[in-house]
């Protein structure tokens, strides 16, 4: 490698004193800083057709509220303290000692996170949607998510993680831990858009039971200094799947080391880890892993990858069967865009600059993650913009 | 419509074209038959400016223009277009976006238009992704009809084509180089052929096209050149020459 990945000193943060004031009334924000949420999918005009909005501002939950069609969205501090520290579900999945940053997170002071669950058996029919904002410089912002699916019950949760325009330096440490029960689904969608040195750790577990489904979207586009993550899922009951959509552009100095472990624990269980990465500049280290327990089971692992600038991208697919029977497959491409494709496309008259973003667009492809309307058209507003000003 | 003017082509080392000289007039089709390996492909590839070849000596103007050394695209928007034998797949771009894509900012009904050619139910397709040969060829007529050019070339549009599609294909074909045929009481079929000024130069071996369209006047590609310029220009007697007597009288028309 030619580059390290970039190292988090915590002393450079202030992890105390970054409070903000409750939000009674959502209409107190201001049109900039909804327009700032809005670009990582949290609508606050929108919240009649969210099932829930949480919102945690640097050090403070400063908004949560849900509209009672079968979830319930707290601030996870109330959680702890409404159901005497959430002793099936705090650190359950994740081991408190599992890293610096596990380690880190669990002595510092917690500053909120969201507790997100559903009710039995409710297909919540309008999605959830969660913002960790950080609008000081240099704030170390800490936060703890639980989200539990209850048998039978499906919800959407859609996370945007943002620092204020002008906020250069931050970190951003968060813990998550899914629980999905018997015959759950949960789709979580996360967009980022962090500032230009902001570091960040998150650190996720979830753990599937029988025929329950996580489908996972993740999308950043924005420079960033660094993102380390790699969330670990466990498919523990028969027939559950878990699936995993990544789309990461790395602009010059971006480095993202992300990726996915999927472990299948369970006979008739299936993972699948799909990412597509761009690099204008940046690094990308683009991992996945699939480790089979059982069988049968099924594991594919796509990685797409394409180089427009200097930058770098290095896929690591692993595949680790240790069963007989298990079927493991995985595909891996870092390239350039085919001149034949751009040919083909200035034969119908766009320019190279279009021909090129035409391909760009289809090629990040975020249309296979259904997210909702207004998302989709913010996410393909960046890829356009970043695409204008010569970002790709 | 079309001029060129010894036209010379190299790809690689290899000198493929060897001095054309052709020319197509507005309205008329032009067909061009030859052996494998003589060229033909060659010939519109380096019409349509693509890397790889290159133009050694020689020009080539289109509708006035000298385009020999214009980009692609320009030469698209002057309204030269292709239909592509093996046109490669772009995922995630869906067929829908294409076909509007090449109508630039002309107004044009895709829905409709992909009916005309039975691909409606392949707009939500990415484009080229798993499409049979048959599909292939729905799919590029029906990004010509969106782009509307004013010539248009056609690389070997029978092949891999069924009898059934063949039928939709080559009235597709006439459509777009003739224009729709249907008289009306206001206008005549003759009227209505010469106001449409579409010119089309197609690549065929089999001459199933020749069932189809308005074929004006042909002529056979042989190592590089082309020949039968003077004697039988009509295609189908080019075709019938070809059957009955095979290639090698193109080279006593050479010599
Ligand atoms: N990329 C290439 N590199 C090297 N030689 C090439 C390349 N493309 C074409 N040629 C050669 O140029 C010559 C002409 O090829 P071309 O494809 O134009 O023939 P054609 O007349 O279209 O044949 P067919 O009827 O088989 O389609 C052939 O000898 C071919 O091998
Ligand atoms: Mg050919």
């Amino acid at each position: 490698m030619s580059q390290l990945t970039p190292q988090v000193d915590l002393e450079a943060y202030s992890f105390e004193g970054q409070e903000s004031e409750e939000l009674k009334d959502i209409d107190q924000v201001s049109d900039e800083r909804k327009a700032e949420l809005r670009m990582v999918g949290v609508d606050l005009d929108a919240t009649r057709s969210r099932a829930g909005t949480f919102l945690q501002f640097d050090h403070s939950t400063v908004h949560c509220q849900s509209t009672g069609q079968g979830v319930e969205v707290l601030g996870i501090v109330q959680a702890l303290k409404k159901y005497d520290g959430l002793p099936e579900y705090f650190w359950k999945a994740l081991d408190k000692n599992h890293d610096e940053f596990t380690r880190a997170a669990s002595q510092q002071d917690l500053h909120g996170g969201y507790f997100i669950r559903t009710q039995k058996g409710v297909k919540v029919p309008d999605p959830v949607q969660t913002c960790l904002f950080i609008k000081g410089e240099k704030v170390g912002q800490n936060v703890h998510n639980i989200v539990v699916v209850e048998e039978d019950s499906e919800v959407h949760i859609i996370t945007g993680c943002a620092t204020s325009h002008g906020v250069m330096s931050a970190l951003h440490l968060g813990i998550s831990e899914f629980y999905i029960k018997k015959g759950g689904k949960l789709t979580f969608t996360m967009v980022h858009n962090w500032g230009e040195e902001v570091m960040v750790r998150p650190r996720t577990v979830g753990i599937v039971e029988e025929k329950g489904v996580l489908q996972n979207n993740y999308v950043i586009l924005k420079k960033v200094k660094s993102v380390e993550s790699y969330p670990t899922i466990y498919l523990n009951g028969p027939g559950a799947i878990a699936r995993f959509n990544s789309v990461i552009v790395t602009p010059t100095g971006s480095y993202i080391d992300s990726g996915n472990r999927i472990v299948l624990n369970a006979p008739n269980t299936r993972g699948e880890i799909i990412s597509r990465a761009i690099t204008t500049g940046g690094t990308n280290i683009a991992r996945g892993e699939i480790i089979a327990n059982a069988v049968p089971a099924r594991g594919h692992l796509e990685c797409k990858g394409l180089i427009l600038g200097d930058g770098i991208i290095q896929a690591i697919p692993e595949l680790q069967g240790r069963v007989a029977g298990v079927e493991l497959s995985h595909e891996a491409a870092v390239g350039k865009i085919a001149q034949e494709e751009i040919e083909y496309l200035m034969a119908r008259g766009l320019d190279e600059d279009e021909a090129t973003s035409t391909i760009v667009r289809g090629f990040l492809n975020v249309d296979i993650m259904g997210l909702p309307k207004e998302l989709q058209a913010s996410i393909d507003q960046t890829i356009a913009d970043l695409d204008a000003s010569g970002g790709m | 419509m079309l001029q060129i003017e010894n036209l010379q082509v190299r790809i690689g080392d290899k000198e493929v074209l060897k001095g054309i000289n052709m020319h197509i007039e507005e309205g008329e089709t032009f067909i061009l038959f030859g052996p494998n390996g003589s060229g033909k492909t060659t010939l519109l590839m380096t019409l349509m400016g693509f890397a790889g070849y290159e133009v050694t000596a020689g020009k080539i103007i289109f509708k006035g223009v000298d385009i020999t050394s214009l980009p692609t695209y320009e030469r698209a928007r002057l309204g030269l277009g292709m239909s592509f034998q093996r046109p490669p797949t772009i995922h995630g771009l869906k067929t829908k976006h294409l076909v509007s894509m090449c109508a630039r900012n002309r107004n044009i009904d895709v829905y409709a238009m992909a009916q005309s050619v039975n691909f409606d139910k392949f707009l939500d397709r990415d484009i080229n992704a798993g499409f049979s040969g048959g599909e292939i060829k729905r799919s590029e007529l029906l990004q010509l009809m969106a782009q509307n050019p004013d010539l248009i070339l056609f690389d070997e549009p029978e092949s891999g084509v069924d009898l059934e599609n063949m039928a939709l294909i080559g009235k597709t074909v006439r459509t777009l180089l003739d224009g729709a045929c249907d008289p009306s009481p206001e206008t005549c079929m003759r009227d209505l052929r010469r106001r449409h000024t579409t010119s089309g130069l197609i690549i065929t071996h089999t001459g199933y096209i020749l069932d189809y369209v308005n074929a004006d006047r042909g002529q056979v590609m042989y190592n590089g050149v082309l020949c039968c310029d003077t004697r039988p220009t009509r295609p189908r007697d080019i075709l019938d020459h070809i059957t009955k007597f095979g290639y090698k009288e193109c080279i006593r028309c050479l010599n």
